[in-house]
């Protein structure tokens, strides 16, 4: 589904990621872990298509398509959905109107009849019912006044109601108490499907006590230094992160 | 430069949908100002005497004022001699009936979706269309007379109410008020004249639409509005102008009357023509609306959605003297490319109990400039006056300013004043999100904006609100590319 080679990316006049190699396929779950400024969260920025960065060599393919040609809009459209480490607020604008505008959005793009009031009303009573979220929160504006823990949860409501085919999770365990981080695992976990892949960026390994990857990654100084199991996390866990840092160095060179 | 400036730069040019030309044969004056100018519209317009002679109190007054220079805002100099300050659509005879206008003035109306057609109206909504100079037709005119109102042209309204009309005309602002205010009632052309008897309420939305057309004219009109003892009314003005290059002045009077428990809502939907994308050309809008709350519990309330001309200046304000009156002030004002705005409002509490609410929502975008200027003054009888301001300013891009300006003057020390202000940007951050969820960079523009503008998009009339949003969101086209 989604193959990543050489992937070199600058920020401003930083390089932050130094080729990176990864391919994902439909139904597994990777766990991208890692320091902090390893650039991990650029690498999920990235397949996003946040503007900041620039690609500088390397190829990102999706379903054998060139993503890196595409806007962030299209790809959203196309299936790609990145869960916010930060999500954003916008004032005056109510979360229900900004999830109906995105779900039609995609719906046009794919040829499928936008959704009216109603029937879209309907789906989210649904889907919130599924995912444990308090409907209040759907009339509220955008992420303006929720809490860490609410803003997490309305990512993974988005989530579950876009239906993306490639879910990318920006630490979203950041600054979740374990009773937030449950529901958030618990809202991913029910979304794992074989025809979705999930790639789930973090600094701890605590969150993959509950979302169990199939791999995982470790970034350092924007390289991928150590792939395995999910038996790598627990060895980080243990080790840290300063083995593989310095085992880096020789690799680089 | 980061991404989201220069996506910015990418400005599309602006559409001005409005900018057609009516070829109308038309009456016009030569231009230039004296005296005699002054007179000779008085006598095209069939005036009474007194009527003349307060035109000639004010033109003498205003040859010894000085234009205002502390606004926020920079414009070449006006060369008063160069405007032309009557010019109107050549008619036969005097109009009997809606069908007698000018085909091509009713097509321009038509082409501006303003039918002046009954049937094909807005239900619910009576027309002045007021056609550079003069007002061309007024509908359901008939219909509100059932219930003793006066809907009409300013001009009828001289000739045929004159009690009313020299009982309120200046006294809410009197031509020695400022500069454009004694030009306008030296040289005022038409207008729309209201007037609700007690105990009515105005069974359908009233509007006034202005359109100038003709070349180097001025439009100078004036609104009059009497609401009766518990009477309510709701009206509303929309206004637009060709392309030109060059500058056309618009300064217009307004002034509402009040009387106990009466409610007067004033919403305006302004969109002349802004000028280019490199400011060449546009309207100055230059207008004084002030609303007097006369009596017991009486109620104005002003909404503006300003989103056209080269410069606003305009500060619709309430003079709040009697006890328990309420003012209002509900402001969104646009500046694209190198419009410039310098709006706010004046709550003037006179009486005791009387309260203000002021929201006001400054956009900037382009090389836009943005001024909110607001006084809130409470005088020393005004026991318990109660006053919240809140001002909103959102930029889009890097080139465009806000700034504003709240005065405060309190003379009674059981006043209670809020103000709050926020300056945000539509940050690349947010317009990301948005398109990380699959929506269009102009769609999430427009959300953020209107989201921005909603607590001002709830006070207009429905008719309204919807047209509103749409207006806004063509103003606004091309600021983020």
């Amino acid at each position: 589904m989604l193959d990543i080679k050489n992937l070199q990316v600058r920020a401003e006049d930083k390089q932050i990621l130094n080729g990176i190699d990864l391919h994902v396929n439909a139904g597994e779950v990777h766990a991208i872990m890692g320091p902090n400024g390893s650039g991990k969260s650029t690498l999920a920025r990235v397949i996003a298509g946040h503007p900041e960065y620039q690609v500088v060599d390397g190829q990102v393919q999706f379903e054998g398509r060139d993503l890196l040609e595409m806007d962030p809009d299209e790809r959203a459209r196309q299936g790609v959905f990145m869960a916010f480490q930060y999500p954003v607020e916008i004032a005056g604008v109510q979360n229900q109107y900004f999830l109906k505008a995105a779900l039609n959005a995609k719906r046009k793009h794919l040829g499928q009849p936008e959704l009216d009031a109603m029937e879209f009303l309907q789906l989210i009573k649904e889907k919130a019912r599924l995912l444990d979220i308090d409907q209040a929160m759907l009339s509220r504006a955008v992420n303006e006044g929720f809490s860490g823990g609410e803003k997490k949860r309305n990512e993974i409501f988005q989530m579950a109601l876009l239906e993306p085919k490639l879910a990318l999770l920006d630490e979203t365990d950041s600054g979740l108490d374990i009773d937030a981080l449950k529901v958030v695992a618990n809202g991913v976990n029910s979304l794992r499907s074989p025809a979705r892949a999930t790639i789930v960026v973090t600094h701890y390994q605590r969150l993959l006590d509950y979302i169990i990857p199939d791999f995982v990654h470790v970034l350092s100084a924007g390289r991928i230094v150590k792939s395995g199991g999910k038996e790598l996390a627990f060895e980080l866990e243990k080790k840290g992160y300063g083995w593989l840092e310095t085992g880096a160095e020789p690799v680089g060179a | 430069m980061s991404t989201a400036t220069e996506t910015i730069e990418q400005l599309a040019t602006r559409e001005y949908k409005y900018g057609f030309v009516t070829d109308v044969e038309a009456d016009t004056i030569p231009k230039g100002l004296n005296e005699d100018v002054v007179r000779l519209i008085s006598k095209k317009k069939e005036e009474p005497e007194w009527m003349l002679e307060w035109r000639l109190k004010a033109f003498r007054l205003w040859l010894t004022m000085k234009e205002p220079t502390w606004q926020n805002v920079k414009y070449e100099p006006i060369n008063y001699q160069d405007i032309v300050y009557y010019s109107a659509p050549k008619k036969k005879k005097v109009l009997n009936s809606l069908d007698e206008v000018d085909p091509e003035v009713r097509a321009t109306f038509d082409k501006l979706g303003i039918p002046l057609d009954e049937q094909k109206l807005l239900a619910g909504v009576a027309v002045d269309a007021v056609f550079d100079s003069v007002s061309v037709a007024t509908t359901f005119r008939a219909k509100l007379a059932e219930k003793g109102i006066i809907f009409m042209s300013f001009s009828e309204a001289v000739r045929e109410h004159p009690e009313l009309v020299k009982k309120y005309l200046g006294s809410v602002v009197p031509y020695s008020d400022n500069f454009f205010a004694a030009l306008n009632s030296a040289v005022f052309s038409d207008g729309s004249f209201v007037y609700i008897p007690k105990g009515v309420r105005c069974p359908m939305e009233l509007s006034t639409y202005f359109r100038i057309n003709a070349k180097d004219t001025g439009q100078f009109e004036r609104t009059l509005i009497i609401a009766e003892e518990g009477s309510y009314v709701s009206y509303l003005e929309g206004c637009t102008a060709p392309m030109r290059d060059e500058n056309q002045l618009h300064a217009a009077v307004v002034e509402l009357v009040a009387h106990d428990d009466a409610t007067i809502k004033y919403s305006t939907i302004q969109n002349w023509y802004p000028g280019d994308k490199n400011g060449k050309g546009g309207i100055y809008n230059f207008v004084t609306k002030r609303g007097l709350c006369a009596g017991r519990g009486s109620k104005i309330t002003w909404t503006q959605v300003e989103t056209g001309s080269a410069i606003t200046w305009k500060y619709p304000g309430c003079i709040l003297q009697g006890d328990n009156s309420i003012g209002e002030f509900y402001s969104v004002a646009t500046t694209n490319n190198w419009q410039q705005a310098d709006t706010g409002t004046k709550m003037i509490h006179l009486g005791k109990n009387t309260r203000s609410t002021i929201v006001s929502k400054g956009i900037s975008a382009g090389h836009g400039q943005n001024t909110y200027r607001g006084l809130v003054r409470v005088g020393k009888n005004a026991k318990n006056a109660r006053n919240y301001s809140q001002c909103d300013s959102l930029l889009i891009g890097d080139k465009c300013g806000a700034h504003t300006f709240p005065y405060l003057e309190i003379r009674n020390t059981s006043a209670r004043v809020e103000h709050e202000a926020s300056t945000s940007k539509i940050g690349e951050d947010q317009i990301f999100y948005c398109r990380q969820r699959g929506i269009t960079t102009e769609d999430a523009v427009n959300m953020i904006v209107s989201g921005f503008c909603k607590e001002v998009f709830r006070e207009l009339p429905m008719e309204f609100a919807v047209e509103a949003q749409k207006l806004l969101s063509v103003s606004l086209e091309g600021s983020v590319g």
